[in-house]
């Protein structure tokens, strides 16, 4: 029997800070203070100190490989901070990014921590140097061979994302007509909006022709449809609703989570390649709220490429799916004043590949009305945000109370 | 694939009882599946189970090598030592059971004459190596199609 949609737990959980620190292409940083900058940002603009603070929640975690996908671990910041935890978790095999953001919601909702710290550090830009992405994918020479996920991608010389989803891409152009003309204003938008941004990576003016001129990566994805990496760390506090009301924010209510993956874990495996987890993660989201896509006011969605924002647009229902392309041809509608502002700090594809937690912090900072030069013209009570692609996906619908 | 020279560096698969008919098929011109022997469920990649019925009575089998293209993408980018640039990156799906899917690449297509749904067959490249020769599946447009 479904629950009445106010029984959900998640309800009970909000956001009440948000912070970033430095973010640049190659700041060469130790990305341990970073993360930190982040967090002590965060912690601060909630109003909270570091003794409030008892529960803790990351993604991926501490990790190795590849270089710079990870500035800190749990571990690593509880120790720095010195924190008194009831709850703490980080790891890599959940709903994208926010599936961290989405565990702490239920570590508050069920009385495990009352304020989670959760951040999202990277130093991408650093650790490629001037090689690129080729300085910290896996090469040839030595004895290493390919196993686990990878063995059935690396063999065949696709170790990036930008083939796996511009396979989805490719896919999505045949079966409903969408066009590169169409996929560009992800990136226009993106650029336009990160050029009121300062701690945006790319600002200068970009048109039609920058982008399809640029050199091609790996079809139908150019350049630009590519995120930049960089170096950054970005944090948020994740409160109890009722442990909320007296802090220095109006309280950012999650009024649903999307977490679900039905299709098989996979990149190429999944059961529908004209759409990917997000279709799962969305649907449930909707079936824990009585709000309908048409009360968002405002879409902050992941585009690591430019396509997984139109997935997001159409898995959300702003759209059908197929229907992306037309949605957001000639960028009105997702402009700033537009009917459904969308990637307001620049996106990952121009503000930088803070990888999923930049959506968050841009979110809250608009639903706070602290975006300055980009802030939305309209007043923004009901956000959406969301995070991932393939099979690696997670939303949060936010209400401000 | 009878001409090494002509073979690009590839990162190999690491072999292992579970994989290693897959890998090593192409001796004998065969693309070979684990398959479930009391649902006929082909598995990929292999499980020590068949997912839809949880036998374990699997075997490998050979299928026909035949194919769909599903979608592609043309790579420029050197991400690491690989084949000529640009290359195509393909995934496929057998004809046998639709649902087996494989990332590869597509080879010996002009890049302008790639139609998602267009039949395919299997080849095989030959790499030598120490601790086990593998045939990598690779596909070709199906000239019988």
């Amino acid at each position: 029997m479904a629950l009445a949609s106010d029984t959900y737990i998640e309800k009970r959980a909000c956001i009440t800070g948000v912070g970033q620190s430095d973010v640049g292409r190659r700041l060469f940083r130790d990305p341990m203070e970073l993360t930190l900058d982040a967090c002590l940002a965060a912690i601060d603009h909630a109003g909270l100190t570091t003794k409030d603070i008892d529960g803790l929640s990351t993604y991926p975690g501490s990790l190795a490989m590849p270089p710079g996908f990870t500035g800190a671990g749990a571990y690593d910041v509880i120790d720095a901070l010195r924190l008194n935890c009831g709850w703490y978790s980080g790891g890599l095999e959940t709903s994208g990014q926010l599936g961290s953001v989405i565990n702490a919601c239920l570590a508050v909702a069920s009385g495990l921590a009352n304020h989670v710290l959760c951040f999202r550090s990277v130093w991408e830009g650093s650790a490629q140097g001037q090689k690129g992405r080729a300085a910290v994918m896996p090469s040839g020479g030595g004895p290493s061979k390919a196993s686990g996920f990878m063995e059935w991608n690396l063999v065949f010389s696709a170790p990036s994302a930008a083939t796996w989803i511009g396979m989805f891409a490719q896919r999505h152009m045949h079966l409903y007509g969408t066009t590169r003309e169409q996929l560009a204003w992800i990136a226009l938008n993106a650029r336009r909006n990160a050029a009121l941004n300062p701690k945006a990576i790319y600002t200068e003016p970009m048109t039609m022709d920058d982008y399809l001129s640029a050199r091609m990566v790996s079809t139908p994805f150019g350049l630009y449809d590519c995120d930049v990496p960089c170096d950054g760390g970005t944090a948020v506090i994740v409160s109890r609703l009722d442990r909320a009301r007296d802090l220095r924010n109006t309280p950012l209510r999650v009024e649903a989570v999307g977490s679900a993956i039905h299709g098989r874990p996979s990149w190429d495996q999944f059961d529908d390649l004209s759409t990917m987890a997000n279709r799962d993660a969305a649907a449930q989201l909707w079936t824990r709220t009585d709000l309908k896509p048409s009360d968002v006011q405002m879409l902050q969605a992941y585009d690591g490429f430019s396509f997984l924002t139109m997935s997001w647009i159409e898995a959300l229902g702003f759209c059908k799916v197929g229907e992306s392309g037309p949605f957001i041809e000639g960028g009105e509608r997702i402009a700033r004043d537009g009917e459904l502002p969308l990637n307001t700090h620049g996106g990952q594809l121009s503000a930088g590949r803070l990888h999923g937690y930049g959506f968050l912090h841009e979110g809250a900072t608009q639903m706070w009305g602290e975006a300055g030069a980009r802030q939305i013209p309209r007043d923004v009570e009901i956000g959406a945000i969301a995070a991932g692609g393939g099979n690696t996906c997670g939303a949060l619908l936010l209400v401000r109370e | 694939m009878s001409d090494t020279a002509e073979v690009p560096f590839r990162i190999l698969p690491k072999l292992t009882d579970r994989n290693r008919e897959f890998w090593q098929g192409g001796e004998r011109g065969e693309l070979r599946f684990w398959r479930c022997q009391d649902c006929q469920y082909f598995v990929h990649p292999p499980s020590p189970i068949c997912p839809m019925c949880h036998s374990k009575n699997l075997a490998v089998e050979a299928v026909s090598g035949r194919a769909t293209l599903t979608t592609y993408s043309i790579n420029h980018q050197a991400w690491m030592p690989g084949p000529e640039l640009p290359y195509v990156v393909a995934i496929i799906e057998i004809v046998e059971q639709p649902s087996v899917r494989l990332t590869t690449n597509l080879v010996h297509c002009p890049h302008d004459e790639i139609r998602i749904g267009m039949r395919l067959r299997v080849t095989f490249e030959h790499h030598p190596d120490p601790e086990g020769d593998v045939w990598i599946p690779l596909f070709e447009p199906d000239p019988e199609a």
